[in-house]
């Protein structure tokens, strides 16, 4: 089990890796070397907000406000999901 | 049902190289600089490739860097939203040859390695000085920012050393290893029995790789490829026969895999005449095996049919002469007695290898007594195989 990211944690995706919509496929995914993720709904809307500058509480803070959602469920959330994709080297936390 | 799109492209776009590995992936009829695509060409399979779904391109050969359009053609795919991977040998990349690649928007590279000690890895690519080479091009590609991909080729030669090679790759600050076993088509099954390693062996790699994973997770990405013949299951072989990937040769053949100019079932497409949509939804090469349905016993009523796809179908037409046969890797298959004479023949192999050269290759029946022979006429035919392969290079 991946440790979630702390609050202060600042998630960013690495030069090598793309987070682009499919046109195709009608779908947002994250390219990587020989690899490839499709994350679902939710995940691509915390993704959205991924830009390197960003917390993880404030990317939370802005999902809860937009969703009307109770902060600490979303931040729990937040944190395990960026958590996942960075233990497959999909992003970088600084 | 529909049919999805492909995911992958892998384009061969030369088969000219430096190195001359005896276990290449190449076909051994190679495609001579004459033959190959124009750029022309190359740029609208790209822009097709997108159009049709691929979401990656994975610029191989021979040799990516022997074309001096490589950096038009990156960026091409750039352009088009592909994720672009270049698969190279590394010893033509110096700063002035990656910088191009760089500015074309090229992300990620993956270096092949033959061995982490000077003099194997001279014998194993036969080219001299190249592991100095392939370290420094590892080094140029970290300074350039991209992300590096150390691909380790075992054989029974090396495989002692993957701890080293793992610690190596950490050292170099990369982001993936392949530790990859040699799989047998083409210029590895003419020397099969010189570089299949035994039980033992391949148990050592393997927990060396289990090892490291342990300890760099998160840090490191270790992918594993195991040499089939000692499976008991067929690997799913490109995800499916027309599932994901397209392969294009360096003369324009659009193929299901990068071996698949053996099978003679039907007839191999080219993009000269065709288009990468027509050819992937539409050719028989890519609809004869494609899902379940051309699937014989012992495959059809298997659970594990949609898991493995029956397997590779170049290696059952070149171990069984049936290219809808099982996967004879497959413990279920009634040719698995093939694959155990296979590694029997191997453990007491030493044939001299057989050189991926430009009309280098031994005809066709000469690699199957080659490789089905006993050890008293394959010292015979062998040294006599190596010796007209090496003639055959100099005129």
């Amino acid at each position: 089990m991946t440790e979630p990211l702390g609050p202060k944690a600042i998630p960013g995706f690495p030069r090598h890796v793309r987070f682009q919509f499919d046109a195709v496929r009608e779908r947002w995914v994250v390219l990587a070397p020989e690899r490839m993720f499709v994350p679902d709904e939710q995940a691509v809307e915390i993704l959205k907000l991924v830009d390197g500058l960003r917390s993880v509480e404030s990317i939370a803070a802005e999902l809860a406000a937009r969703y009307q959602a109770p902060e600490d469920i979303v931040l729990a959330d937040v944190a395990v999901m960026l958590a996942d994709l960075a233990a497959r080297g999909a992003l970088q936390v600084a | 049902m529909t049919l999805s799109p492909p995911l992958g492209l892998l384009a061969e776009i030369t088969h000219r190289c430096p190195l001359q590995c005896p276990y290449c992936s190449n076909p051994l009829e190679l495609v001579a600089r004459s033959g190959e695509l124009p750029t022309e060409t190359w740029l609208d399979i790209i822009d097709q490739a997108a159009a049709l779904g691929i979401l990656q391109i994975h610029f191989s050969g021979g040799e990516p860097m022997a074309r001096s359009d490589l950096a038009q053609l990156i960026a091409r795919a750039d352009q088009c939203g592909l994720y672009a991977n270049l698969i190279t040998s590394g010893v033509q990349l110096t700063p002035e040859t990656l910088a191009p690649l760089v500015a074309a928007g090229l992300p990620h590279v993956q270096l092949s390695f033959q061995d982490i000690e000077t003099a194997a890895a001279d014998t194993m690519s036969g080219y001299r000085g190249s592991l100095e080479k392939k370290l420094a091009a590892a080094r140029h590609v970290t300074a350039a920012g991209l992300s590096l991909t150390a691909n380790f080729v075992i054989q029974r030669e090396n495989c002692a050393r993957v701890p080293e090679m793992i610690q190596l790759g950490l050292a170099l600050g990369v982001h993936r290893i392949e530790i990859a076993h040699v799989q047998y088509h083409g210029w590895s099954m003419v020397n099969r029995s010189r570089l299949l390693p035994s039980r033992e062996q391949l148990d050592a790699v393997t927990a060396a790789v289990e090892q490291a994973r342990a300890a760099h997770a998160g840090r490191l990405v270790i992918d594993y490829v195991i040499p089939d013949y000692y499976a008991d299951y067929p690997k799913a072989c490109m995800a499916g026969w027309g599932r994901r990937f397209i392969n294009v040769s360096p003369a324009g053949n659009v193929l299901p895999c990068h071996a698949a100019e053996t099978i003679t079932a039907a007839p191999i497409p080219n993009i000269t005449t065709a288009s990468l949509a027509e050819i992937w939804n539409e050719s028989a090469l890519f609809n004869l095996y494609r899902g379940t349905g051309w699937m014989a016993e012992p495959c059809r009523s298997c659970e594990r049919r949609e898991l493995d796809w029956g397997g590779c179908r170049c290696q059952a037409l070149a171990l069984t002469g049936d290219a809808a046969a099982t996967d004879p890797v497959c413990s279920r298959s009634v040719d698995r007695p093939k694959i155990d004479a296979a590694l029997a023949e191997a453990a007491s192999g030493d044939a001299d290898l057989v050189y991926r050269r430009y009309g280098g290759a031994p005809s066709l029946s000469a690699v199957i007594a080659r490789s089905g022979a006993t050890k008293q006429s394959r010292a015979r035919d062998g040294s006599g195989l190596l010796r007209s392969a090496r003639n055959d290079d100099k005129k």
